[in-house]
């Protein structure tokens, strides 16, 4: 009987190490379960792998921008704080405007400017599907600004802003 | 440095250094290695760290049959057993599903978790009393953590996804009911920091937690604070191009990966934060996750009384029976006069 080595006292030898058999023990359970975890955590991967996914393209091409000469080409603030921070700047704006009617807006420079979506930024941004909805549908945010702020309806607007 | 202090201050010294690296390494303009690089890698070392660790679970043999019964086991006909008893001491495979079921979904015996106290009697020191009583908090905070952090996660599948599958757009919605701020504040990402300041105080308050409190324990919470925290920086405070930050994640998905100039450096931070824990994960306590499928004091159903566990590593003994020990000395225990089963 081979022995393993020195597991001997004074009764002696004592018994073999246990044999454990290499075997993965309830295979099917296991490798089941780890396929349904990576099928579960790369599913909703599968759709673009390998593609290349169209960034967003807001466009400046209206009219009203192109309109402006070259070095008036800029919106309120530069264009790297607007892409971050211009949904907390449209809500300042609009506390500012119901809560003080207030619609001056001293921008980073000390110039003055309307507060006003419908008459200021879509002046110029009239392209809704083809600016704002660029990032905002990329991104899947759903802001509801157009609940009230939107072309169709900015005679309407304009006509509770007179009341 | 006393035990606390070097088990809970390393891991936050750890911590705050990652948070330097990404936040110096950015400022070395190494946007590539924390944006695309080091994510690959850290994915990588969690599948394969979490696999290798799954199947050198499953590949050690479970000697003994040892399911937890919590409850009345199956027996006469005439002893009652509720569903709570069929479920914590499972009579067959099916039950011990369910069991593992609630146990995973509802954190069943955490739920079942008690507080000894001694209840010290002012007047007559004689009467007071060592109380069980069950103990909640725990649960609770774990529960709230555990989901809120599943539903932060699953919202972040807007960043990975194009065109965004409509639940996800569902699930943010539901969880910014609120409408408060701008961006709407999520619910799940407040509760989810709230609930691990509460596990971290749980841990640094009760004298007996932190006393059995390691490095190990305190590290992924802090890390995941952390991971908590930048993120609601970045979404409420200090703002970047979320567009360019999709672009990134859109990339690394679609294994095409592109780095947009213009993220700011908190972005970095809390990136390379979740590639730590991913990376991390395989080596640490978070392998509960994986491990709680393994646990056989769960997932064995309770039917020792009638179904032999053999244990996988049996083989043959060499018995030494009384036949044998007879044949041995038979000779001497005759002469000693002692009876003898068989005579020759």
């Amino acid at each position: 009987m081979e022995h393993n080595g020195n597991y001997k006292n004074e009764f002696g030898w004592f018994a073999d190490k246990p044999k454990v058999p290499r075997k993965l023990f309830h295979a099917k359970a296991v490798v089941g379960g780890l396929l349904i975890f990576l099928v579960l955590v790369t599913a909703p991967l599968w759709r673009n792998l390998g593609k290349v996914v169209p960034a967003p393209d807001p466009k400046l091409n209206t009219q009203a921008i192109l309109a402006l000469p070259e070095k008036d080409r800029v919106c309120v603030e530069d264009t790297a704080f607007m892409k971050a921070n211009h949904m907390r700047l449209l809500v300042d704006w609009r506390d500012e405007v119901v809560r003080n009617g207030n619609r001056d807006y001293i921008n980073s420079k000390g110039k003055r400017h309307l507060a006003s979506l419908s008459n200021n930024c879509m002046e110029c941004h009239s392209n809704k599907s083809q600016f704002c909805d660029q990032c905002h549908n990329y991104v899947a945010v759903a802001p509801n600004c157009w609940g009230c702020h939107w072309e169709k309806e900015k005679k309407q607007v304009a006509q509770t802003e007179a009341k | 440095m006393d035990f606390f202090k070097r088990h809970f201050l390393v891991p936050l010294i750890a911590v705050l250094g990652l948070i330097a690296i990404a936040y110096l390494g950015v400022a070395a303009n190494l946007q590539f290695v924390f944006g695309v690089v080091i994510p690959y890698l850290a994915v990588l070392i969690f599948f394969e760290g979490l696999i290798y660790r799954a199947i050198s679970w499953a590949r050690s043999p479970v000697p003994f049959k040892i399911p937890s019964t919590c409850a009345q086991v199956k027996s006469l006909p005439w002893i009652k057993r509720d569903l709570a008893d069929k479920l914590d001491n499972p009579e067959n495979k099916w039950w011990a599903m369910g069991r593992m079921a609630l146990e995973i979904l509802a954190f069943r015996s955490l739920f079942r978790n008690t507080r000894t106290t001694l209840l010290r009697h002012q007047e007559k020191p004689e009467d007071s009393r060592l109380i069980h009583w069950s103990y909640k908090w725990l649960w609770l905070g774990a529960l709230a953590f555990h989901y809120a952090f599943l539903i932060v996660i699953l919202r972040h599948i807007r960043f990975f996804t194009q065109p965004v599958p409509h639940w996800v757009t569902a699930l943010a919605e539901v969880d910014g009911f609120v409408q408060f701020y701008i961006p709407t504040v999520y619910i799940t990402g407040v509760l989810m920091v709230v609930a691990l300041l509460y596990l971290l105080a749980r841990r640094i308050y009760t004298p007996t937690l932190r006393y059995i409190s390691l490095a190990a324990d305190y590290f992924p919470l802090l890390l995941i604070i952390s991971i908590g925290i930048t993120g609601i920086l970045m979404r409420y405070f200090y703002k970047v191009d979320i567009a360019a930050v999709k672009q990134l994640a859109v990339g690394l998905a679609t294994l095409k990966p592109v780095v947009p100039a213009g993220i700011g450096s908190i972005f970095y931070v809390h990136l390379f934060l979740v590639c730590v824990l991913f990376a991390y994960f395989p080596f640490s306590k978070l392998m509960h996750a994986p491990g709680v499928f393994f646990s056989p004091t769960r997932n064995l159903p309770g039917d020792n009384r009638w179904n032999l566990h053999v244990n996988p590593w049996n083989y043959p003994v060499k018995f030494h029976d009384y036949m044998h020990q007879e044949d041995e000395y038979r000779e001497a225990m005759i002469e000693a006069g002692l009876p003898v089963e068989k005579e020759k």
